[in-house]
């Protein structure tokens, strides 16, 4: 795995030294690391000629840019209205109790992070979630924990 | 002049044998200023949501004198109960690549850019791609203007244009002060041409078949055609195009599940319209304007429940930066609480919407200004839901 100090300088070379570099270089650094550490933006904002607190202050304004340590995969449930309406509470509650933690927590091992959020995009197929990156529509709380269990099966940590 | 509903074909139509590309082939050999003329009289207005005549703005950023402009399409589509953008991005991006190109050769930009919400980043792979070939096909053409692509991370906001600049520049998502708009000074401060996805399918579309068909389209006011998001109580929720000007009883009876009770028109920022109010109600520029956004409402949920969610969403996602919104927002939310309880007079409901009238007199931008939309026309029509 590389240093934070490696990744930071591969995605500055690769995103430009400039302040409009910025969101790509967090969003690299979270694609790999899952969370922006202190080292990282530290490094980020000797980089690109910035205050760390800057970078924070960037950083901390996006709900996708996570300073605070996570699981190795995010789990965000829709919690707009039209999810709401067809069940998200459902799958919520049975995320929560297979995984054993509340909103906002991350399991034991590492391995997720269970989080709400506000409208995917997807108020015709709901209740949705996204993991990592990927979109789930049309869940059901069943086919919600075959799929995290598919997650947890090939996540290594 | 009200028009009934009718489906139509437009923006996904995919069986006609022109091709985006020969499109703007054919758009390229016009003079930029036919093609501007062509474009305000055709009576586009941006489909996301302020309606802005689409025209107008090219034509400002055009007559704006300098070195370096920009063409940006907004896919920083947030609004609960939108979901058309995604699907343009997913089914038809080369017809908004073409409205990009075609924009920058009419402003003199040569340079484009992709703002998507984060939340969408699983269409990247297929369409970086897709952007890849499209440079590459205006490379061979020698065409001068190339698109690049940023991704969003998670802020509602950023979908106001001029946060959505302080975005790409890399900055916290803070809408700007106004005047100066954007064709003067946008992205990097210089003029820039911001439009939704939809609007830039729209031109495509235009110039392929001419203003005066999409013309024919809509009302007076309510030019051509638009892409609806329906959901919520309905048996067949999705994506409709629709002819701008219908009434919304004819919307209700084509997409609700015969008990309907309200429909939230526009999205969380827009306007709820009680049952009785459907037989007036236009649903374009002259009536009730939208993103596309139409969630609608049975006889079962409670308008308190769905008011709620709304204030909860504008609390959670107003930028912070100007008093009257942070804090605006947040006292709707606790007040509305505070009625149900019981621990605030009914009465209460009334000073609330006085503080949405001074949020809408000095909140900064669109969000803060409109939180007053879905307040005021969910306490007036649906009063007896909150209080008891």
């Amino acid at each position: 795995m590389l240093t934070t100090e490696t990744l930071v300088k591969e995605l500055v070379e690769k995103n430009g030294r400039t302040r409009n570099s910025l969101m790509p270089v967090l969003q690299g650094i979270v694609r790999e690391q899952n969370y922006l550490s202190d080292e990282a933006m530290i490094c980020v904002a000797k980089e690109l000629d910035l205050s760390a607190a800057d970078v924070y202050g960037t950083a901390s304004f996006y709900s996708f840019l996570d300073t605070i340590p996570r699981g190795k995969n995010i789990i965000r449930i829709c919690k707009t209205i039209t999810c709401h309406m067809q069940g998200k509470d459902d799958i919520v509650n049975a995320l929560s109790n297979a995984l054993k933690i509340k909103i906002g927590e991350t399991t034991h091992d590492k391995k997720f992070t269970l989080l709400t959020t506000n409208c995917l995009g997807w108020c015709h197929k709901g209740p949705v979630m996204l993991v990592n990156d990927e979109v789930y529509p049309e869940l059901t709380p069943q086919k919600a924990l075959e799929i995290i269990e598919e997650y947890a099966k090939k996540t290594v940590i | 002049m009200e028009k009934n509903l009718k489906k139509v074909d437009i923006i996904f139509e995919t069986s006609d044998r022109c091709t985006p590309l020969e499109v703007l082939e054919k758009t390229l050999k016009r003079s930029p200023d036919d093609i501007i003329l062509d474009l305000i009289d055709s009576g586009l207005k941006g489909r996301g949501g302020a309606g802005f005549p689409t025209g107008l703005k090219w034509k400002f950023t055009r007559n704006e004198t300098s070195d370096v402009k920009y063409v940006i399409c907004n896919a920083d589509e947030g609004e609960p109960g939108t979901f058309k953008d995604r699907e343009i991005l997913d089914r038809v991006p080369e017809k908004v690549f073409v409205g990009m190109v075609i924009c920058g050769y009419v402003v003199g930009a040569k340079e484009g850019y992709i703002y998507m919400r984060g939340e969408y980043n699983f269409l990247l792979k297929g369409l970086l791609k897709k952007l890849d070939d499209f440079n590459q096909a205006l490379r061979k053409r020698n065409i001068d203007f190339t698109i690049y692509f940023k991704s969003g991370s998670g802020a509602y906001i950023c979908g106001e244009e001029s946060a959505l600049f302080e975005s790409m520049e890399g900055k916290r998502g803070e809408p700007r002060n106004k005047p100066p708009y954007p064709t003067v000074a946008g992205y990097n401060g210089k003029p820039t041409v911001i439009n939704n996805v939809e609007t830039l399918v729209y031109t495509t579309m235009i110039f392929h078949m001419g203003a005066e068909k999409f013309k024919e389209l809509g009302t007076k006011d309510s030019r051509g055609s638009k892409v609806f998001s329906v959901s919520g109580d309905t048996p067949i929720a999705g994506i409709y195009e629709l002819e701008l000007g219908m009434p919304l009883h004819e919307f209700v009876n084509e997409f609700g599940d015969g008990d309907t009770k309200a429909v939230q028109v526009g999205g969380a920022s827009g306007h709820c319209v009680p049952r009785k109010k459907f037989n007036d109600t236009i649903i374009g520029f002259e009536g009730i304007p939208t993103g596309g956004s139409m969630m609608i409402f049975n006889s079962s949920r409670s308008m308190y429940n769905v008011l709620h969610d709304y204030l909860e969403f504008f609390t959670e996602e107003s930028c912070g930066q100007c008093t009257p919104c942070r804090v605006g927002c947040q006292q709707l939310l606790k007040g509305i609480e505070a009625v149900k309880r019981g621990e605030r007079p009914p009465s209460y409901l009334d000073d609330l919407k006085k503080l949405t009238a001074t949020m809408k007199i000095a909140a900064k931008c669109g969000l803060g200004q409109s939180v007053g939309n879905p307040f005021n026309s969910i306490v007036d029509n649906f009063r007896e839901e909150i209080i008891y």
